[in-house]
């Protein structure tokens, strides 16, 4: 391991690992506070702003600590350790200076900036500054530049610390923005001023030390003394990025990443930061009923006791299905409302995959989002995990990077931003890896911690029980589950899939799943058809049946409703949620249910008065605690089980060659942007999904 | 210098010729497969010669795909070097060093001159067939004032130019012809000024005393101080190590060439030459 080496921080020694820098021995030993600008942990170093200079006693200059590791210091002559010094007068007069220099060609916007309040420069100019320049000359003036419909400009506050340069090119993995030019003329530029086609684009807004990158969307609506901040769960993919959610005055202004090492580091995608804009847009803020083909509005109690009349038929020709973005209190609620009505043909799974009726293992991302990491041979299958889980992408570039894993693909070809190796599209190539014994199948089974990452796509296909068992063959056949590995992955695209899952919202006995529903509505063997969110079914064969949607937004699950009961979005209600890995967490409400819309389980107990099967709770806690007792996986909030459970998944070898089917593997996610029905009614996102469009085009064409 | 961007008027295809294309691939072939970006500036510099003296925005992104590399990062390297041109230049492209010695020997009326002739630097003149840039030294310091015309000719030095013998250049190409590289005052190469004398053999008979540095307006004294250790310096103080003992015969002095070189001259105030000693120095000087 590391060798620990002694070092003199302002006067008292330290014990520290070599390698580290002088800022995190500054730091994390001494406690001193280190101004920077260009360093970012999560980032290399560039040491280009020269703010976290500190003195090493004896150096003729000052020295920037970001760059500098304890490993480069030499002992004093008479051999004590070096001596760092961050608060003499050297260091006050080199930080002064630095900070003199850095204002010279910075304007004094504040009052108009949109960091004005959050701004690193502005923070530390009050901390380490003069008190007043010295330069009389004239300010240079930077060109705005065009960096797409997320990233707002302005060019003469940037002061050249490539963090925004570094992160995409390092992190988001797309060499998109650069410096161009030299000394006074250098300024970031995109080439030729062309959009950002990074998922992740936005975190360079948060990225940014001072106003030049800020965010459209959020221009000028907002100071951030202002706003009210909420610590919430995102449910644009799976992957339940930890975010804040600031508000004021009822209305989400933005959405800001929270760091979580275990599941998103410091990043969101941009799905995640910007679809606030549509939390406001397609409101369903009144209940609805449909009367000569005509929605009408409603009251409470009238769509209520229509709901519960329709509901009290035959069980049978009832059923309900849940989307992508429920949270598990609601999906427990209509359960048991579906369990008490005797109606077996339920179904959390809308995109009609076919697994999660085993054990938890089949269905969960089990190597878990960090253990992706520690993976060094991945195999991809009809999976494209920059789109569906953008942030489990980049910890699978992040090892990509240190040369730690290799990576292939079964599936559609798709730009992953690290290499791979294309193995095929069709599940007869899953079949070539397992039998294989050159080129990447036998790195695949020499490997230690090999893992398959399976797409939701390959999961509603009529052969996906043979592919599965293609994949455990390969499983068996490698150390794909061990006793300290699993590395057995499902990518889940839905934020409540795994939730629904857990909770086995799925078809009883005899019932029926997603796909047969949809099937016996059309020929009408299904009447009524309880819509819990759901959106992205085929909703054209449900015209003759009748549609009870709860839900938030007015999307396609609306349109064919014949009542509409208005439910509260993630951003405004308690709830529980599941991320891939199998995580539980808890989102909290920014701001209040729009309208008359209400919390969605508040909605499902009320109709169970109307139906006079009043379910067994009356608040939130009461359903938790159910919710806890009868599914105890959902009682650890944030934490995750031990993956590695090697007795848990079946392997069993068959040879049915033939079943397989002749077709490509489709990747579920087509429009990065458009996923679900928040983004849709999202004016920011049709933009991001337009331009993104139009560069497919530009890139077919060429 | 103002911020260096591309140009608006780009041509609307571009064909790299077959010869640049296989000397890129050639520098290419220098690094390792990964790491062939190595091979940027060269391919930049080969693409802008191929592409007459500037390189298009077409020429970039050919660059990018040749080296497996983000155009952004291609245009990084492209705005950051001044020997990069991304406008078009004019057919014969003048290159005139403003560093300190070319300047020192008269770069400014060079460039009265180049204002005058063709215009604002970095913009073509009205018929096309002139641009110029100042730049920095182009090593010809021994030759200053210098410019280096570029044209279909090849990259060509004309040094020790005046402003007159510039015009006659620059006119000699608005004629068409090609005008004679190298110095225009006469000389060969940077020989010195009187001729080459270094292996002569009657050396010691006809060395010059340099009486007058080149660039000065009156004459300078230059004194050959007999504790000068090498005694070469073409200095008005030259500095003097007063510990050191010359030999009393000059004529025997190392560097000297068996001649008394301060026969003749007088030393005016060698005194005030000398550096200030400490008293106690002095004092055993003194003693001795």
């Amino acid at each position: 391991m590391s060798k620990f080496r002694k070092i003199n921080i302002d006067g008292t020694e330290y014990e520290v690992p070599g390698e580290y820098t002088l800022m995190q021995a500054c730091e994390e030993a001494a406690g001193a506070e280190i101004p920077r600008f260009c360093y970012h942990e999560r980032l290399s170093v560039a040491g280009n702003c020269r703010m976290c200079l500190v003195e090493w006693v004896g150096a003729p200059k000052p020295q920037a600590s970001c760059a500098l590791t304890v490993n480069d210091l030499r002992p004093n002559r008479d051999g004590t350790p070096a001596n760092i010094r961050t608060n003499s007068e050297t260091v006050k007069k080199a930080r002064e200076g630095v900070m003199e220099f850095l204002l010279i060609n910075h304007p004094l916007d504040c009052p108009i900036c949109d960091q004005g309040g959050e701004c690193d420069l502005q923070d530390q100019a009050m901390a380490y500054g003069r008190d007043s320049a010295r330069f009389d000359e004239n300010k240079r003036a930077v060109d705005d530049k065009n960096m797409g419909p997320l990233v707002n400009t302005i060019m003469n506050r940037c002061i050249q610390c490539t963090r925004c340069v570094r992160f995409i090119t390092e992190v988001a993995g797309v060499e998109e923005i650069g410096l161009a030019s030299r000394g006074e003329d250098a300024e970031i530029t995109t080439y030729l001023e062309q959009s950002l086609s990074s998922e992740l684009s936005g975190n360079v807004i948060d990225l940014c030390p001072v106003g030049a990158l800020t965010s459209k969307p959020y221009a000028f609506n907002a100071r951030p003394w202002e706003l009210e901040s909420v610590e919430s769960v995102d449910l644009m993919d799976a992957v339940g990025s930890n975010i804040r959610i600031d508000s004021r005055a009822g209305a989400v202004l933005r959405i800001m990443p929270v760091i979580n090492d275990s599941i998103n580091e410091e990043w969101i995608t941009d799905k995640a930061r910007f679809n606030w804009d549509g939390l406001s847009r397609q409101r369903l803020d009144r209940p609805y009923i449909r009367e000569n083909g005509k929605l009408r509005v409603a009251e409470w109690d009238e769509a209520l006791s229509l709901a519960a009349e329709k509901l009290s038929g035959d069980p049978r020709k009832i059923a309900a299905i849940v989307g992508d973005l429920c949270d598990a209190e609601s999906m427990k609620a209509l359960k048991d409302l579906m369990i008490s009505l005797d109606v077996k043909n339920i179904d959390c799974r809308q995109d009609g995959m076919t697994i999660g009726s085993d054990y938890r293992e089949s269905y969960l991302f089990n190597s878990t989002i960090n253990g992706i990491e520690d993976s060094d041979a991945i195999l991809i299958i009809g999976s494209n995990p920059r789109l569906e889980a953008s942030l489990v992408n980049t910890r699978i570039r992040k090892s990509w990077l240190a040369g730690k894993t290799t990576i292939a693909l079964v599936g559609e070809f798709c730009d992953l931003t690290y290499d791979f190796e294309h193995l095929g599209t069709k599940p007869s190539d899953v079949l070539k890896v397992s039998k294989g014994r050159s080129g990447f199948s036998k790195t695949f089974k020499e490997a230690k911690r090999p893992s398959i990452i399976i797409g939701t796509g390959i999961l509603n296909r009529k052969d996906t029980d043979k592919i599965l068992n293609y994949i455990n063959i390969l499983g068996s056949k490698s150390n794909l589950i061990t006793a300290q590995w699993n590395g057995y992955n499902i990518l889940h695209t839905a934020a409540s899939r795994v939730a629904g899952l857990d909770m086995k919202f799925l078809p009883g006995d005899g019932g029926l799943g997603t796909k047969q529903i949809i099937e016996y509505s059309k020929s009408g063997h299904i009447e009524t058809l309880f819509l819990l969110g759901a959106d992205e079914l085929e909703m054209s064969s449900l015209e003759s049946t009748f549609v009870i949607y709860q839900g938030s937004h007015g999307d396609s699950g609306a349109h064919v409703a014949d009542i509409i009961l208005p439910g509260a979005s993630y951003a405004e209600k308690n709830g529980i949620y599941v991320n891939l890995e199998g995580r539980v967490q808890i989102g909290m409400p920014a701001v209040n249910p729009k309208g008359q819309a209400k919390e969605d389980w508040s909605i499902i107990r009320a109709l169970s008065g109307h139906l006079r099967k009043v379910l067994p709770y009356d608040n939130l806690d009461a359903l938790r605690s159910k919710l806890f007792q009868d599914h105890p996986s959902f009682s650890g909030i944030g934490y995750i089980d031990k993956p590695a459970n090697s007795n848990n998944l079946d392997v069993l070898p068959q040879k049915v060659i033939k079943a397989l089917e002749d077709v490509p593997f489709v990747n579920p996610i087509c429009d990065f942007y458009m996923t679900n029905p928040i983004l849709r009614a999202s004016n920011v996102m049709a933009e991001c999904s337009s331009i993104a469009d139009s560069l497919d085009m530009t890139e077919a064409a060429e | 210098m103002s911020a260096r961007r591309l140009s608006i008027s780009q041509p609307s295809s571009f064909e790299l010729s077959d010869s640049a294309n296989k000397e890129i691939n050639k520098w290419i072939k220098k690094y390792p497969k990964d790491r062939i970006r190595s091979a940027l500036i060269p391919a930049l510099w080969i693409i802008q010669k191929d592409a007459g003296g500037w390189l298009p925005e077409l020429a970039l992104r050919k660059i990018g795909d040749m080296l497996d590399m983000a155009y952004i990062r291609v245009y990084e390297v492209a705005t950051f070097y001044t020997m990069f041109n991304l406008k078009p230049v004019g057919v014969n492209y003048v290159q005139m060093c403003g560093t300190t010695p070319c300047w020192l020997r008269g770069s400014d009326e060079l460039k009265v001159l180049l204002n005058r002739k063709i215009g604002e630097q970095n913009t073509l003149s009205n018929d096309g067939k002139f641009s110029w840039l100042e730049v920095e030294c182009l090593g010809s310091c021994s030759n200053a004032p210098m410019v280096q015309i570029s044209n279909s000719a090849g990259d060509h030095y004309y040094e020790d130019l005046t402003a007159e013998s510039l015009e006659n250049i620059l006119d000699e190409l608005v004629a068409g012809k090609q005008p004679q590289q190298g110095p225009k005052n006469g000389r060969f190469s940077s020989e010195p000024l009187g001729g080459a004398i270094a292996l002569n053999k009657d050396l010691s008979f006809k060395i010059n005393i340099l009486n007058k540095l080149p660039n000065a307006e009156k004459d300078t004294r230059v004194n050959y101080y007999e504790w000068d250790p090498k005694a070469k310096r073409a200095t008005r103080r030259g500095w003097v190590d007063p510990k050191r003992k010359a030999n009393s015969d000059p004529k025997k002095r190392s560097g000297n060439l068996g001649r008394d070189l301060t026969a003749g001259l007088v030393d005016e105030a060698p005194d005030i030459a000398r550096p200030k000693r400490s008293s106690n120095t002095k004092s055993k000087k003194a003693g001795k």
